[in-house]
């Protein structure tokens, strides 16, 4: 008999998107959505990060928290690919807006425009928007 | 709870885990270690090492699964498996050398 943990099978992989919109400090959003993705990735779903608005702001190279007294949390986005997380896709027409280019990100990504990414998000399962 | 070290006093979460980790110095996570009953060997040490090199790069504590992989890219296959890493620390490699590290209970699966 199967264990309870095994009755899904291989064919049940969803799916899974979060979207990050908000900058990394100021509020929870940007941490809790790492850190969920973190405890999901356990689950081996088939999982991906969408940065689009101001959630760019949370790939970006050289934060120094310092002033606002946060912890930088951003060197944990280094570790995803540990965690076999590796499709992270960054809205170009966001990162456009703010002035960046993906040469100003601290991770490797893919770049896409607003209307691949909004043809990828229909191609998922489950969307989580943090 | 707080610790007591050499005279020195360390607060500690309610499961142990040193509360600021900065504090932590070999002392401690060998007083840790005692107080659960385990002697830390060359081992253990380079596990809690490993760990600590992990935290000040990625600023987390690795998941199990992703604490196993990484030491057997750094250490060999040899200590980078589940009964290598279970033997050293019983009560969970993770969980149990983390705390040992002066780390931060691991995010999600330990």
């Amino acid at each position: 008999m199967a264990e309870p943990w095994e009755e899904e099978g291989p064919g049940t992989v969803k799916k899974f998107m979060y979207v990050n919109r908000k900058a990394p400090y100021g509020t929870i959003y940007a941490l809790e959505s790492l850190e969920v993705v973190l405890i999901a990735a356990a689950f081996e779903q088939d999982v991906s990060l969408a940065f689009l608005d101001d959630g760019v702001y949370e790939l970006k190279k050289g934060q120094d928290t310092a002033g606002i007294g946060m912890k930088n949390f951003s060197p944990t986005y280094r570790a995803l690919e540990g965690y076999d997380i590796e499709k992270l896709y960054v809205e170009a027409e966001s990162l456009a807006e703010r002035g960046l280019t993906e040469a100003d990100l601290l991770v490797p990504v893919e770049v896409m425009s607003r209307e691949a990414l909004a043809k990828m998000m229909d191609e998922q399962d489950v969307i989580l928007s943090f | 709870m707080p610790i007591e070290v050499n005279g020195k006093s360390y607060e500690t979460d309610e499961e142990g885990y040193l509360a600021n980790l900065n504090e932590w110095n070999p002392e401690v996570g060998a007083a840790m270690a005692k107080a659960d009953g385990c002697d830390l060997t060359d081992s253990h040490w380079e596990v809690i090492n490993f760990l600590r090199e992990y935290y000040e790069e990625y600023q987390i504590a690795p998941a199990v699964r992703v604490l196993t992989k990484a030491i057997g890219k750094k250490l060999g296959e040899d200590k980078g498996n589940s009964k290598y890493l279970y033997e050293l620390f019983p009560y969970g490699p993770a969980k149990q050398a983390c705390k040992y590290a002066g780390l931060p209970k691991p995010t999600g699966c330990v």
